[in-house]
């Protein structure tokens, strides 16, 4: 029996409104957890869970590992460095080696668009993807849509932009996925460079001006400028970047209304977003933070257990 | 063929027995001082809501009333699998040393209760916890039972015992059913 996620989660194109819907649901009692004195609960209690991350992170292996360890799961974590994959390891012999090992779930972050998928044909052990090359993030994508939804209730007409490194951007697509199934109006806005051909296929508005953004939003999703990319020529410099597309107090002020400021981190201050609006009372910043450890239990909740054939007097209803 | 549902408690009988439940959880505890009610979602909660009012009108003293979801606490998660609708633990004062009374509507295999127990164990060290069920439906798979019952009944296996509430069903009354009868209330 699969549950309602299904054995994987990949993406937020292959959910549907309710499955997204149930996921923010079960995110939202589990926040009162971290709240408590003793930060678990017993529900994956026997359960192992690998964290394989071919890329860097911080934020979001910390917050599966929280997420996880709250759920009493057992983790191990594999880094690109230091393993066998610096050894020249393919992919599928790494994860074949842990499920070898008798492991539950995987969750993968790598540096290929569909990495996550290409190895959730391949084994049996739940895959979560937490971010695969320019594909998708789904956790993050959920963690946005929980973060907007506690604010403004129901998102159906919410009028979301997402500004800056489209192109790049596994953030972008996993929220253009979300809130446009939630019924959200999106748009984008950046630099022409940075979006991709076409998008305007995927339902969203295309501003070239961030005034023009700013005008027509009621919360601004701002991303990261990658620098790491800035040597190809994407962009003239960081500081034209911030000139022409940075989003300041003194644009904010400008608004008809107050926005909801919301960035996936790491932030580069004073390029793609400025301190003043990023520690200002209108960021929701950390409580994007705060959600994603409650969206990625909630994840692993969904999809655990369920499987009837080890069941012995498995009485659905009856506790 | 099914035939109707059996009327356990009518509307008045359920209010009777709940100021009768009252009564004896203020005996058990000697009053009112570092008493906790904590009803077990969902319909526990809604008769604890009406134990702590009974308990307002007759001494003058609100309890304070908690929440607890036992759902992350199941012992079927790899069997049955992960139930879609995960509630709110709601517990925001300190538990030790407390008299701490749960709340529920049917007490059957005891699972839950087992559940709730260490939940609460999660949150502290109560001086004493007590269970109070509105319904005793026997057939208990596990060695526990109830300090206060409202009613207890035998039911058949595979026979359901419904308890409405008026907060939530918008009516109220215990009931025998038959599988075959729509669902609602025993979880």
């Amino acid at each position: 029996m699969k549950g309602i996620l299904g054995k994987d989660l990949l993406g937020l194109e292959q959910l549907t409104a309710e499955q997204i819907n149930v996921v923010l649901d079960t995110a939202t009692p589990l926040k009162e957890i971290s709240l408590r004195q003793i930060k678990k609960v017993p529900t994956l209690r026997g359960m192992t869970i690998v964290n394989l991350f071919f890329e860097a992170s911080t934020r979001t292996r910390i917050s599966f590992e929280f997420a996880e360890k709250r759920l009493s799961a057992d983790t191990v974590n594999v880094a690109s460095t230091g393993s066998s994959v610096s050894k020249g390891e393919t992919l599928v012999d790494t994860a074949r080696n842990l499920e070898a090992m008798k492991i539950d779930m995987v969750v993968i972050r790598h540096p290929a668009s569909g990495a996550a998928q290409f190895l959730a044909e391949r084994i049996e052990s739940n895959v979560i993807n937490a971010g695969d090359g320019m594909h998708e993030h789904p956790t993050q994508g959920l963690l946005d849509l929980l973060t907007l939804r506690d604010r403004f209730g129901d998102l159906k007409g919410r009028r979301i932009c997402i500004v800056g490194d489209v192109l790049h951007s596994r953030v972008a697509r996993s929220n253009i996925w979300g809130l446009t199934k939630l019924g959200a109006e999106v748009a984008v806005c950046g630099p022409r460079s940075l979006l991709p051909n076409a998008i305007e296929e995927m339902g969203v508005k295309v501003f070239q001006r961030i005034e023009e953004a700013i005008e027509w939003a009621e919360a601004l999703n701002i991303l990261r400028l990658q620098l790491e990319r800035m040597e190809a020529g994407y962009i003239p410099s960081q500081r034209e970047y911030n000139r022409v597309f940075g989003v300041t107090r003194e644009r904010l002020e400008r608004a008809p209304r107050e926005l909801l400021i919301l960035h996936p981190g790491p932030m580069n201050r004073g390029v793609e977003i400025d301190s003043d609006v990023a520690d200002g009372p209108h960021s929701v910043i950390l409580d994007q933070v705060t959600n994603g450890v409650a969206i990625r239990m909630a994840v692993l909740y969904l999809l655990s257990g369920g499987r009837p054939e080890q069941a012995i007097v498995a009485k659905a209803g009856v506790v | 063929m099914s035939k109707k549902p059996t009327i356990v408690l009518d509307a008045r009988a359920v209010d009777r027995t709940l100021r009768r439940m009252a009564d004896q959880i203020l005996e058990l505890n000697d009053g009112t001082d570092r008493l906790i009610i904590v009803g077990i979602l969902r319909r526990g909660v809604q008769l604890a809501d009406r134990i702590v009012k009974i308990i307002e009108t007759q001494e003058g003293v609100t309890v304070p009333r908690g929440a607890l979801d036992i759902t992350l606490y199941r012992d079927d998660l790899q069997t049955v699998g992960p139930r879609p609708v995960v509630g709110a633990t709601h517990l925001p004062w300190t538990i030790d040393g407390q008299r701490v009374v749960i709340v529920d509507d049917v007490l059957y295999t005891g699972r839950t209760i087992r559940a709730a127990l260490d939940e609460l164990a999660d949150f502290g060290r109560p001086a004493r916890i007590a269970l109070a069920v509105l319904i005793d439906r026997g057939g208990r798979e596990l060695p526990i039972h109830a300090d206060i019952v409202g009613k207890r009944i035998d039911v058949v296996e595979g026979q359901r015992v419904d308890v409405f509430v008026e907060d939530l069903d918008g009516k109220e009354g215990v009931f025998v059913a038959d599988p075959a009868e729509p669902p609602s209330g025993d979880t």
